[in-house]
């Protein structure tokens, strides 16, 4: 489990956020908490963590292009 | 208000400015309708650029169905039929309320941040002779740091140096100073207050109680409640619903009509749809709860009560039946003289006196009790060690000051033939006789904290239908503290296995809805918090055990936080309820009246961004919490 800081403007943004995060393959389970600004994401066995968050960073990008996560 | 937000409040004072002054001109001007159109489209363009590139963008993402394509179909739409002030309005309408959540729950976020301000900054160390001021994070363990009046104490450790008085304010929400001194035990985040501290740390700076605090209310918000997973899902659905309702409203009738043979009306019921759309934002909902949840927690923790996430402040809420500890939860656990009563010709202090002297030598914990109440110093030519004698299992019989003084149990003033009286109280007694005759007898018994009494009565007026007292002690002790406290339901002579068991007998017995929470100290009860519905763990500041195994974790060990509580999530829970009744009544019964044409655009955005400024000036007041 590990923790990102972002940035997101408003709630319903950030729930989306955490829908995308989660069908990232990669992702075992992922939480966007808009009031905290903070990202927790739970990583399958094995896989590389840095390379699955530029994955994440996309979707999030995909679904708020406003978005941000500080890797 | 950051830049990016004052960024936004330029752009509505621009074009809300542009609007309303075309609106005056083409009052008077008569102009030709395409002009007019072009000079409306300056002002929309300025405030809706960012959601309109939002929405193209999103239906290429496949996000079809969100807010900014709502705003961007509601307001195209308005404008294609005519209505360019209309549709100019809701766009402007829209990002003021965007506006003013993003200002709120920043509000909100630093509110909080500054209840919780015990992130200390620095920590100074000495390199060479000099003093600096260096990273917490970067000071080892084992390292000496100095602390001035005023400063925080950034990392836990031991005083080796100094003496001062430290305030704990900042973490338990009580100004009660506390004493520090060589050799003391300091826990980061209290403030030094008079002199200057040299403390020896023994830990990072991660795992200082400070970090420790910060880390959980910070991640508190990634637990979620119900409410919030039920909203996130409602959203989920609604809004597309929602959308497809509104086509359905706009194309519908008017094919009907066509059927029918009657003019087929499209702009009206083009308008009608677009209305409902506004109407239909889901923000308030979204936003407001978090945030009550939030303001909830934060509020909590600056009385010194840390919510581990929003689900167990909804828990707490629902609790119904409150278990606790007796010793260290209820009581002080510390055993004091509770009551002194001579017989005729002695004084207390007479008599405290006389068991003092008598108890002089010995070790036993009851003999400390006695010394420390009696607090005088006894001269030893008085007692000579000579003239004591121990009666194993009864007490002692010594010779103070030249008279036989026997000190012990009832079996010892029996066995000495002395008639005694009976204390109606519970507890340790210590009977006193002079050359042969009684003198009277001290109790000696583990105090009841003073606000025990307040918490029991304020817990049942605040929903809790049964306090469950469990504890290893003998019945009668149990029974008397309970009746004190006015407990309805009693457990006594526990192991601390069957605590566990009888709080699982508990569970299965309450209702599903019914929640139970145990509260305890967190160090002996780890399995019966975590077996709870709801493990709350008092006195946490400085246990590490009790923040890891707890829920909700009380700083201090004041049982009346436990009732402050309760009342803080059953406050934050009807704010949330307010806010989902409140918006969703209003949405529903503004859609029903656009759908029929009773509501035009302006009531549209009245129930879209007026709704949601007042649910979420409703969800702040969840962080004001006053007694």
């Amino acid at each position: 489990m590990k923790k990102y800081k972002i940035e997101v403007d408003c709630a319903n943004c950030a729930a989306k956020m955490e829908e995308a995060t989660k069908k990232v393959s990669g992702v075992k389970d992922a939480t966007v908490a808009f009031m905290a600004q903070k990202m927790s994401v739970e990583f399958e066995d094995g896989v590389d963590e840095a390379k699955v968050m530029k994955d994440v960073l996309k979707a999030c990008r995909k679904v708020e292009p406003d978005c941000e996560i500080y890797l | 208000m950051t830049r990016k937000q004052k960024k936004v409040l330029i752009r509505v004072i621009i074009s809300a400015i542009l609007v309303v002054g075309l609106r005056i001109t083409f009052q008077f001007a008569d102009v030709n309708k395409y002009i007019e159109l072009v000079c409306y489209l300056v002002p929309y363009f300025i405030i809706g650029y960012d959601i309109l590139k939002k929405a193209v963008l999103g239906i290429f993402h496949g996000e079809v169905f969100d807010e900014n394509f709502l705003m961007a179909i509601a307001t195209v739409g308005a404008i294609a039929l005519g209505e360019y002030v209309e549709g100019t309005a809701v766009m402007l309408f829209y990002q003021i309320g965007e506006l003013f959540q993003s200002y709120a729950v920043g509000k909100s976020r630093r509110n909080i941040s500054e209840l919780m301000d015990i992130r200390p900054d620095y920590a100074n160390i000495y390199e060479g002779d000099e003093l600096v001021q260096v990273d917490p994070d970067d000071v080892e363990i084992g390292t000496v740091i100095v602390v001035k009046p005023g400063e925080k104490v950034p990392i836990d450790g031991e005083v080796i140096e100094g003496t001062s008085t430290l305030n704990t304010s900042a973490l338990t929400g009580e100004s009660l100073p506390r004493e520090a001194k060589a050799g003391d035990e300091v826990i980061s985040g209290c403030v030094n207050m008079s002199g200057v501290l040299k403390i020896k740390t023994t830990k990072p700076f991660g795992d200082s109680t400070v970090s420790k605090i910060l880390e959980l209310v910070e991640n508190s918000s990634m637990k979620k409640s119900h409410s919030e997973n039920f909203i996130t899902r409602f959203a989920k659905y609604y809004t597309p619903a929602v959308c497809i309702g509104a086509l359905a409203l706009a194309v519908l009738p008017p094919v009907i009509n066509i059927i029918i043979g009657n003019p087929a009306a499209w702009s009206k019921w083009v308008i009608r749809a677009l209305t409902t759309l506004v109407i239909s934002c889901p923000c308030a909902l979204v936003i407001s709860i978090p945030l009550s949840f939030f303001g909830g927690i934060g509020g909590a923790s600056a009385k010194g009560i840390l919510v581990k996430g929003s689900n167990y402040l909804e828990i707490l809420s629902q609790t119904k039946y409150l278990v606790c500890d007796k010793t260290g939860t209820l009581t002080k656990g510390v055993f004091q003289v509770t009551e002194i009563k001579p017989a005729e010709k002695y004084t207390e202090a007479e008599l405290l006196k006389l068991a003092a002297c008598a108890e002089n030598y010995s070790n036993h914990p009851i003999s400390k009790n006695l010394k420390e109440a009696y607090g005088g110093d006894i001269d030893p030519a008085d007692v000579p060690e000579s003239g004591i004698e121990e009666v194993a299992g009864h007490g002692i019989i010594a010779r103070v000051s030249g008279k036989e003084v026997a000190c012990g149990n009832i079996k010892l003033m029996k066995k000495l033939g002395v008639s005694y009286f009976t204390p109606d109280k519970t507890g340790t007694e210590v009977h006193v006789a002079v050359d042969g005759v009684y003198a009277g007898y001290i109790l000696i018994s583990d105090i009841v904290k003073p606000t025990a009494a307040k918490m029991v009565s304020e817990l049942k007026a605040n929903g809790v239908e049964h306090v469950v007292m469990l504890t290893g002690d003998a019945k009668k002790v149990a029974d008397s503290v309970a009746d004190e406290l006015g407990i309805d339901i009693v457990k006594s002579e526990l192991l601390p296995a069957d605590k566990v068991a009888e709080v699982e007998k508990l569970i299965s017995e309450k209702g599903e809805k019914e929640k139970l929470a145990f509260v305890g100290d967190g160090i002996n009860d780890a399995p019966v918090l975590s077996r709870a519905d709801i493990g709350i763990a008092m006195g946490g500041l400085g246990s590490d055990a009790a923040i890891e195994a707890a829920d909700v974790v009380l700083m201090d060990d004041d049982p009346a936080k436990i009732a402050t509580a309760m009342k803080i999530s059953r406050k934050t829970l009807r704010i949330v309820h307010q806010n989902i009744v409140f918006a969703l009544v209003v949405k529903f019964a503004c859609l029903g009246f656009g759908a029929i044409g009773f509501l035009n655009m302006w009531w549209a955005i009245f129930s879209d961004v007026g709704v949601m400024i007042l649910a979420v000036l409703n969800a702040t007041r969840a962080l004001k919490f006053k007694e």
